[in-house]
């Protein structure tokens, strides 16, 4: 059955690429929309069937379709495992992945490329399900970078934009950076654990326990050890820092959003750039095996949310903000496992999904309506015309700034919480981190508070002159009548609604204890997730940790008078970041924001002349130029060039005048009887 | 049957090539014109190379994987006096190689459709060159083995001189000259051999199994200092046809100036004769040798994995990029020949069908756009996937599978390359293994680069905006390697089981020999 849960959509991939064009827009919506809800009903059906009657810590099905490769001792097969971790994907990847194929059927309506783009986002689909369901590194890779490919092809949907092509390109090689790290990883946890397998396998006859039980086995490194298990925590982490867009290779996300919007949603918002955490998360087990490794993730995550939610402050492309704003929500969410709290981050992957899936496909509509118009400074008092899109995008919009009770609030709570309270890390740090997590979530207020104000309320501004170097689409050039914004169909806005109602109630399966609630989705993931050690004072006291210190630790810790007040300082903070965005840009919508900011820092340029320039002219001026053609293919022809030449200085000895031939042989006599003679 | 099936499928194309022969002189005769049987020549040749195709699978049919040794064998006594004997068998090693051979074979002739002149001749050349190659594979006896080795160079000497590009003469030359430098080298080993076995057991033969036996049991032992000069000499003539940095820059000369048809034999069979040599000759003659040079040849690799992508990064010329790029997997493949490890080996032998498939494939995309413009300038294209959808979606199939995307062909290799060698015994094997990857994602960015400038963004040519669709004969040349590609990528263990026995045996060999070399 699992099985079917991913090729359903991989039959509907088929079936829109080779018959989609003939048969038209009306078939292939009904095969794409069709194949996927399939999938949700059977991934449904599995979860509440098959794996929540198991009992509680055995939680696992697993499916063995065929040996993919098996040589020597190494085995990866092509089979799947449901357990809780890939239990909660599969319900958001398929639930949000429905709802954004049907508001793409209006969305694409009258695109040339229909059937193409439904091909393609069905693949995805396909990809995205075998990555989570792969029972092994290796088959999750095949996930990995089949949704890398997906996001390449739909990045560059638009095939006569250059941009277009250029952003996919980049997205596609900058994941592959990552996933030299990941590849690298997988090599080094094969020949430490002779195993790349999520459970036990045989191999050559021989059991070999997963991956997982093996590192669960190893002693705990300490913070500063650089031992196997960092090292394979790490180079797993430089493949989540791709495909997560991470801070140093998140460059490629904001670029991204040259796709079609629903692609910009589904992928690079709810699933696909999840996908780093998902690995971080399934290895736990070797992550908590590493301080050093989890403190990295720890930081990397806090610094990229902060970073990122500065650029997306100073962004008017209503894309460009959101894409940022799902940049800084991924760091969240690695803060969160670094400092151990893996299930509080999978919380956040699954509430930011609904959430940000919804302000994407809202965007969408806001675009679809303006004509194509994505510029925030041209939009403004939007909420008359579109009532539907600004309803649900406010819905949004308090979700992810923290307004109580919304999904947003409980999971961001949980992990700031998870953050100060964490013992993972040297107090110190986590302190630190809370506070940077704390200074983030009031930008993300800022900006998202700027981004609905700018759109929706205030005056219209649809024809303020456009500035220079401003991003414009090919074809609207030109187009100087005033826009009529309207409303999206209801094919659009109705998945809107429902994504509007998950975004309310998605939270309530994780309050936490201290609010009176059970926290459901940390009890269900806790068995599947490997604990934290508390932090080591010192090196050598690394063996002494173990899983249950880290919970009497957590005991201990847990104070819930503190945690009520520091829910209280997110609250706080939450709105007063919606104040201070609502006074500021009610008053001078069009205020300068600073340029490093609205420049991203220059992080694209500086890429530009410090690594891939040089690169390229080293290659062509150096290696290619002079290394290739002057010194070994010079070398070469220059061997062939001196016998040529002794070959024609030789020439005059044979002239093929038989007089000079004897003459020759005469002499020749003549020095060898004098030699005789004389010896 | 079965024991002559091989033969069968060796020298088929050569009675093809005696059937256009007499066809041209008898239609000649007969009055008919030139142009009017031109296309006869065509289809008598792609219908011989399918046929010989065919007959290649019976060699799958027939063969029994649980077996390490060659089989199908036969074994006829040729010149008695010097013990050369016409012996010839398959193993896992070769078995995929013949495949590779008679599965190119057809495209090649298929590519070679629109050439106007000389045309019987052309078909002539591709179906002895296909003799040749088949030859390489199945020769177990050493005199045998060279001399298919040296009929191989013929054909694609005049391929290439007569209906290449402008720089032909130069580019034939130059890729006979180098390739002969390194056979003479060959040459002279195997003769040293010849005589070395001959001394120690007293039978004279050319005979490799026996004489790879003979060294494996110790009834022949050469001097340490001997093994190195045959070595160098066996690998150097090896090195030059894979071609393994710094011996590669004939490559780039060959593939521009030769014709589609020629690429893609060159590319897809004639470099892993190289690879292929190295894994029947240097590993299992010379085991202790080839243990102690390893490092150094997998420094060579890498550096031409790194290289090759770099300097392919950078080419104008579509088919000089995918030329470069050869060296660079090409270099994947040495690596993890001299890694010695299963899953590196393994990963090898999977990587040179691979490469022929892909790289065979992406000549024939180049091919297909050269017919069309007359040029291979990346710079003149743009947009070309506006006028040729179908076209474009094979050349980025082809392209990814190139680049080592999951569920397509490359990936298996390289992934096993890289796995293997990461885990292999051999000094520095990991940091080799660390830099071979950097390879991956350098392939990503020429591919991607090249595929996003030609296919990619807005017409800017006015040349490019009535760009053909595909031919029937072009979607059927293409169809295939494609078809493979993602064939070997979901079920490699299809491929993969035949060869495991053959490639441990070779790798055993190395392994027992290995302690003693590391003293």
């Amino acid at each position: 059955m699992l099985k079917w849960i991913t090729f359903a959509p991989l039959i509907g991939a088929l079936l829109c690429g080779f018959l989609g064009k003939k048969l038209g827009e009306k078939f292939v919506s009904l095969v794409a929309c069709g194949s996927v809800a399939v999938s949700m009903v059977l991934a449904f059906f599995a979860f509440f069937t098959k794996l929540l009657p198991l009992p509680e810590g055995q939680r696992v099905v697993t499916e063995h379709f065929f040996t993919w490769i098996e040589v020597g001792t190494f085995r990866a097969d092509f089979a799947y495992l449901l357990d809780p971790l890939s239990g909660t994907y599969i319900l958001f990847i398929t639930g949000v992945g429905l709802l954004i194929h049907i508001y793409a059927t209006g969305y694409m309506h009258g695109d040339e490329g229909f059937y193409r783009f439904f091909a393609y986002l069905n693949l995805f689909m396909f990809m995205m399900l075998t990555l989570v369901l792969g029972d092994n590194l290796l088959l999750l890779f095949v996930g990995w970078e089949g949704v890398g490919l997906c996001s390449y092809l739909l990045i560059g949907y638009y095939i006569e934009r250059q941009e277009a092509g250029d952003a996919a390109k980049k997205a596609f090689i900058v994941n592959r950076i990552g996933d030299f790290g990941y590849s690298i990883g997988v090599m080094v946890a094969f020949t430490t654990f002779t195993s790349v397998s999520f459970v036990d396998k045989t191999i050559g006859g021989k059991l070999i326990p997963s991956l997982l039980t093996q590192a669960a086995e190893k002693p705990v490194e300490a913070v500063g050890a650089f031992g196997i298990m960092t090292a394979i925590a790490l180079l797993l982490f430089v493949g989540a820092c791709g495909k997560s867009a991470q801070v140093p290779l998140f460059v490629w996300l904001p670029d991204a959003m040259a796709g079609p919007t629903p692609v910009s949603a589904l992928i690079h918002a709810a699933t696909m750039v999840t996908a780093g955490v998902y690995l971080t998360a399934r290895c736990s087990a070797i992550f908590t095996r590493s301080q050093t490794a989890l403190l990295i993730v720890a930081v990397v995550g806090a610094f990229t949310a902060m970073f990122a939610a500065t650029i997306g402050i100073a962004q008017n492309d209503i894309k460009k903000v959101l894409a940022y704003s799902t940049v800084s929500q991924l760091g969240y969410m690695f803060l969160a496992c670094g400092v151990g709290a893996f299930t509080a981050g999978i919380f956040h992957v699954m509430t930011h999904a609904f959430f940000k899936a919804l302000l994407f496909l809202g965007a969408g509509s806001v675009i679809h309506g303006m004509h194509e118009e994505q510029d925030i400074r041209r939009m403004g008092g939007l909420k008359k015309y579109m009532p539907w899109t600004f309803k649900t995008m406010m819905v949004g919009w308090l979700a992810i700034s923290g307004v109580p009770l919304l999904s947003g609030f409980f999971s961001k709570d949980e992990i700031l919480w998870q953050t100060w309270s964490s013992t993972a890390l040297p107090t110190g740090l986590t302190k630190t981190l809370w506070f940077l997590a704390l200074a983030t979530a009031l930008l993300t207020a800022v900006y998202m508070t700027r981004l609905m104000v700018l759109t929706f309320w205030g005056k219209e501004r649809f024809d303020v002159a456009k500035d220079e170097g401003h991003h414009k689409t090919e074809h609207h050039e030109g187009e100087h009548h005033a826009i009529h914004p309207h409303e999206s169909p209801k094919v659009m806005w109705i998945p809107l609604v429902v994504l509007a109602v998950l975004s309310i109630v998605g939270g309530y399966v994780g309050v936490s204890a201290a609010w009176g609630g059970s926290n459901a989705i940390e009890h269900f993931l806790s068995p599947v997730i490997a604990k934290a050690a508390p932090m080591i004072d010192t090196a050598h006291g690394a063996a002494a940790a173990t899983a249950s210190h880290a919970a009497e630790a957590a005991e201990a810790h847990h104070d819930v008078t503190t945690e009520r007040i520091f829910t209280g300082i997110s609250v706080v903070v939450a709105f007063l970041g919606i104040f201070l965005g609502w006074t500021m840009f009610t008053a001078q919508p069009l205020r300068k924001m600073p340029s490093l900011l609205e420049n991203k820092y220059y992080v694209d340029e500086i890429y530009d002349a410090a690594i891939v320039n040089p690169i390229l002219g080293t290659s062509r001026n150096f290696l290619w130029r002079i290394l290739d053609v002057k010194i070994i293919d010079g070398a070469i022809n220059g061997i062939a060039h001196l016998f040529g030449e002794t070959g024609s200085t030789m020439r005059f000895l044979q002239t093929g005048f038989a007089r000079s031939y004897a003459a020759i042989m005469l002499v020749g006599a003549i020095v060898l009887i004098l030699y005789f003679t004389f010896r | 049957m079965s024991s002559s099936i091989i033969t069968i499928t060796t020298f088929f194309p050569t009675v093809g090539a005696i059937v256009i022969m007499l066809y041209s002189i008898i239609q000649l005769r007969r009055g008919k014109s030139r142009e009017e049987i031109r296309p006869h020549y065509r289809w008598i040749a792609f219908i011989v190379s399918m046929i010989t195709f065919v007959f290649s699978l019976g060699l799958l049919l027939g063969f029994d994987s649980s077996k390490s040794e060659a089989q199908l064998v036969t074994k006829l006594s040729w010149i008695q006096e010097l013990g050369v004997y016409y012996h010839v068998g398959v193993d896992g090693i070769s078995l995929w190689l013949v495949l590779l051979t008679t599965f190119m074979v057809p495209g090649a002739v298929m590519a070679s459709w629109t050439f106007l002149k000389r045309v019987h001749e052309l078909m002539i050349f591709i179906l002895i060159l296909e003799t040749g190659m088949i030859g390489v594979f199945v020769s177990l006896d050493l005199f045998l083995f060279y001399l298919f080795w040296e009929i191989v160079l013929i054909p694609m000497y005049f391929l290439i001189g007569i209906y290449g590009g402008e720089n032909r003469i130069y580019a034939a030359i130059k890729f006979v000259v180098y390739t002969v430098v390194g056979s003479l080298l060959m040459l002279v080993a195997i003769i040293a051999l010849y005589y070395l076995n001959t001394q120690a057991t007293g039978v004279t033969t050319f005979d490799l199994v026996e004489i790879t036996n003979n060294i494996a049991s110790g009834k022949l032992v050469i001097a340490r200092n001997f093994q190195w000069w045959m070595w160098l000499a066996f690998a150097l003539a090896f090195f030059i046809k894979v071609p393994l940095w710094p011996f590669h820059t004939w490559l780039p000369d060959a593939h521009t100036e030769a014709p589609t048809g020629a690429s893609v034999l060159l590319a897809g069979v004639l470099l892993k004769m190289g690879t292929y040599g190295l894994m029947r000759f240097n590993l299992p003659l010379f085991p202790e040798v080839s243990y102690q040079a390893a490092p150094w040849v997998m420094l060579l690799a890498v550096i031409g994995i790194v290289y090759g992508a770099l300097v392919a990064m950078v080419q104008p010329d579509m088919k000089k990029l995918v030329a470069y790029s050869s060296v660079s997997h090409l270099g994947f493949i040495v690596l993890g020949i001299f890694a010695f490890t299963s899953q590196s080996m393994q990963g090898a032998l999977y990587q040179m069908l691979n490469h022929g498939i892909s790289t065979g494939a992406l000549f024939l995309c180049v091919g297909i756009l050269y017919d069309r413009r007359h040029t291979r300038d990346i710079d003149e294209f743009g947009g070309v996937a506006q006028r040729m959808p179908r076209y474009s979606t094979m050349f980025l199939i082809t392209a990814m599978s190139s680049l080592g995307l999951p569920l397509l062909n490359g990936f298996v290799g390289e992934f096993l390359i890289l796995l293997g060698t990461f885990s292999s015994t051999v000094p520095g094997a990991k940091w080799f293994s660390v830099i071979g990857g950097i390879g991956v994602v350098l392939s990503a960015v020429y591919l991607l680069w090249m595929i996003q400038r030609v296919l990619f963004g807005r017409i800017t040519k006015h040349e490019n905006e009535e760009l053909d669709h595909l031919s029937i004969r072009e979607r059927f040349s293409l169809l295939p390697p494609v078809a493979m590609a993602v064939l070997m990528g979901v079920t490699p263990m299809l491929f993969l089981k035949a060869s495991f026995n053959s490639v441990d045996s070779v790798r055993a060999i190395v392994e027992s020999q290995s302690s003693r070399a590391a003293k």
